[in-house]
């Protein structure tokens, strides 16, 4: 019953307290000594030019979409690795499918070259 | 792990055939939509033949969370059947517009396994990877005419608003979750019947929930706000297939769910419930047939048509019996065909004539294209609800199980309604039978759309005149 999740409201509370109060007595008791460097956008590292506001290129974003496909096939495939054995044929058949459709995918975006950067 | 592997066929062969095989071929042949065509085309009829060879194999498989043969079948060779459709429409459409990429057919055929795999659920789990399977090719679909302003708006429109009506949907089912320790259908039931869910509030707030988050899917109030500028955007033919086969699917994923949380004589939640679905089908046919009659476009008029009959879809939901769930279905048949012809005639006469689909388009019709203007009036008069047409057969049967179940009140609302319904569906065929045309005759080749119109308007004939055709079909499962 909801008694259960009394020690859950205890964490989330202290969690809450823990870093409201981090940031207010950083207001109050730390020191304010200010110049340009510190003030930048990065203290110690490039200089910023110009907006960051800009258009960038679709290639980004399907480099990024297709990262992610196949960062996924490969966290499916942990698991049935771990557990070959015991998934047996029906597991194996099921991975062979899932790799084939990705795979058909795959030689899509090749052949439409959505992977050719110029 | 138990799979009947006859009765998954149609789900396999159209996977197998999209993902694998049809996009191989895209990848290869390179500007042959032509063969794109036919190959799924000839995908979805196959999956069609394959549905109706296994509709008898009723059973479950994976593990319980798919359910073969019967209702599913049916509404697998309806998906088919609509796709088939929409892809004849869609060719000399998109030709004309300059648009027809292999992706579009593409993008049909994954709608259409979502649907089907909406169909096919009995798990909460495998609905919603049905139902974002569905909605995310119709986003694309919408967006599909890129360079035009409302096509993009449409899209986006869509997608903003669905992905909303996505969270609303997936939080209640974890409520239901919650409140019942299952995502099976028939469990969920058996805990709502009999009274044995853990948690009964997070159990109400995940009916609420589910209710909204599937009233967005077939446009019914207060969730209706983004069908008329989305269906208006849309390309046409993506109109006409999401106005109808994706209203379809939602339906028939609404329907099991919604059998399961409310079933007979529970009383007190479920009772409340069914009033307030009893509500929001009334206040949306008044809604629709309200607001289109205002509309000077006809693509707008038809939209907001389709939000009323999701209105009288739902009276089948509410009446919550067996009579009540053949009525929808039979209706969602009658009224894909209905629907689906008037839109692509719009879609037809509207890159005829260069400019929208205003009303005053359609004057003189009946002079200029006999055939059409009377195949059109066919569909406003089933519309309409009109005898001899499939959609006063569908109105008779949602009328009669409301009535049933003690809805009467419901069912005056939707008389009602109806009759609020003829003056703008009448309206247009005074408008294309008794005034005369301004501008000169024109000629054009229909292409295959006209395949489309023609059997759309054989079948609501036949369903119209002999109804018992698919009633009896709908009886044996």
């Amino acid at each position: 019953m909801v008694t259960t999740y009394v020690p859950l409201m205890i964490m989330i509370l202290i969690g809450v307290i823990f870093g409201v109060s981090n940031i207010v007595l950083a207001e109050i008791l730390g020191p304010r000594r200010r110049n340009k460097a510190k003030l930048s956008t990065y203290e110690s590292g490039m200089e910023p030019i110009k907006s960051a506001r800009e258009r960038f290129t679709v290639k980004f974003y399907l480099v990024a979409v297709m990262f992610i496909l196949f960062d996924i096939e490969v966290i499916f495939m942990y698991p049935w690795a771990v557990q070959f054995k015991e998934l047996g044929m029906y597991g194996f058949t099921a991975m062979i499918l899932f790799m084939v459709l990705l795979f058909s995918g795959y030689l899509y975006v090749i052949k439409k070259g959505a992977l050719r950067w110029d | 792990m138990n799979i009947d592997f006859f009765g998954s066929l149609p789900l396999v062969a159209i996977w197998l055939a999209l993902g694998a095989i049809g996009i191989v071929i895209q990848a290869f042949v390179r500007n042959n939509t032509k063969l794109v065509f036919g190959y799924y085309v000839g995908t979805l009829a196959l999956t069609a033949f394959l549905a109706i060879l296994s509709s008898g194999a009723k059973g479950s498989s994976f593990g319980g969370m798919i359910v073969l043969g019967g209702y599913a079948a049916y509404f697998d060779v309806l998906f088919c059947g609509a796709g088939i459709l929409a892809m004849l429409a869609a060719r000399p459409y998109l030709d004309r517009l300059n648009a027809e990429l292999d992706e579009f057919y593409t993008l049909m055929v994954s709608a259409v396994a979502g649907m089907m795999l909406m169909a096919h659920a009995s798990n909460l789990v495998v609905l919603f990877v049905g139902v974002e399977l569905m909605s995310i090719s119709f986003y694309v679909m919408a967006g599909f005419l890129r360079t035009d302003i409302k096509s993009v708006e449409s899209a986006l429109k869509y997608f903003l608003l669905g992905a909303f009506a996505t969270g609303f949907l997936v939080y209640g089912m974890a409520m239901l979750y919650g409140g019942t320790g299952s995502l099976d259908y028939v469990e969920i039931g058996k805990a709502v019947s009999n009274g044995t869910a853990t948690y009964p509030m997070f159990l109400a707030i995940g009916t609420v929930l589910m209710a909204a988050g599937l009233s967005f899917k077939v446009a019914a109030f207060p969730f209706h706000q983004w069908a008329p500028d989305v269906y208006d955007g849309a390309p046409t033919v993506v109109t006409a297939f999401m106005s109808t086969a994706g209203k379809a699917a939602a339906f028939s994923a609404f329907n099991p769910v919604f059998a399961a949380i409310m079933p007979d004589g529970v009383g007190g939640i479920t009772d409340t419930m069914r009033l307030a679905l009893a509500v929001m089908a009334a206040v949306t046919m008044l809604v629709g047939n309200i607001t289109a009659i205002a509309q000077t476009s006809v693509k707008r008029m038809l939209a907001f048509s389709s939000v009323a009959h999701a209105g009288y879809l739902m009276m089948g939901i509410v009446a919550g019996t067996a009579y009540g769930h053949s009525a929808i279905v039979f209706y969602l048949t009658a009224y894909m065909f209905m629907q689906m012809g008037s839109f692509v005639i719009v879609g037809y006469l509207e890159r005829e004539q260069g400019d929208g689909s205003d009303i005053e388009n359609y004057s003189g019709l009946s002079k200029q294209h006999p055939m059409l203007a009377a195949m059109m009036a066919m569909f406003m008069f089933s519309l309409a609800g009109i005898p001899p047409f499939a959609g006063f057969f569908g109105k008779y049967m949602l009328f009669y199980a409301a009535i049933q179940s003690g809805y009467t009140w419901l069912t005056i609302v939707a008389v009602a309604s109806s009759v609020i319904s003829v003056y703008f569906y009448l309206g247009l065929i005074v408008k294309m039978y008794f005034t005369d045309a301004p501008g000169k005759k024109t000629t054009f080749a229909t292409g295959t759309a006209g395949f489309t119109i023609a059997i759309c308007s054989v079948a609501i004939l036949l369903l119209g005149i002999f109804p018992w055709l698919l009633t009896n079909i709908i009886s044996t499962w």
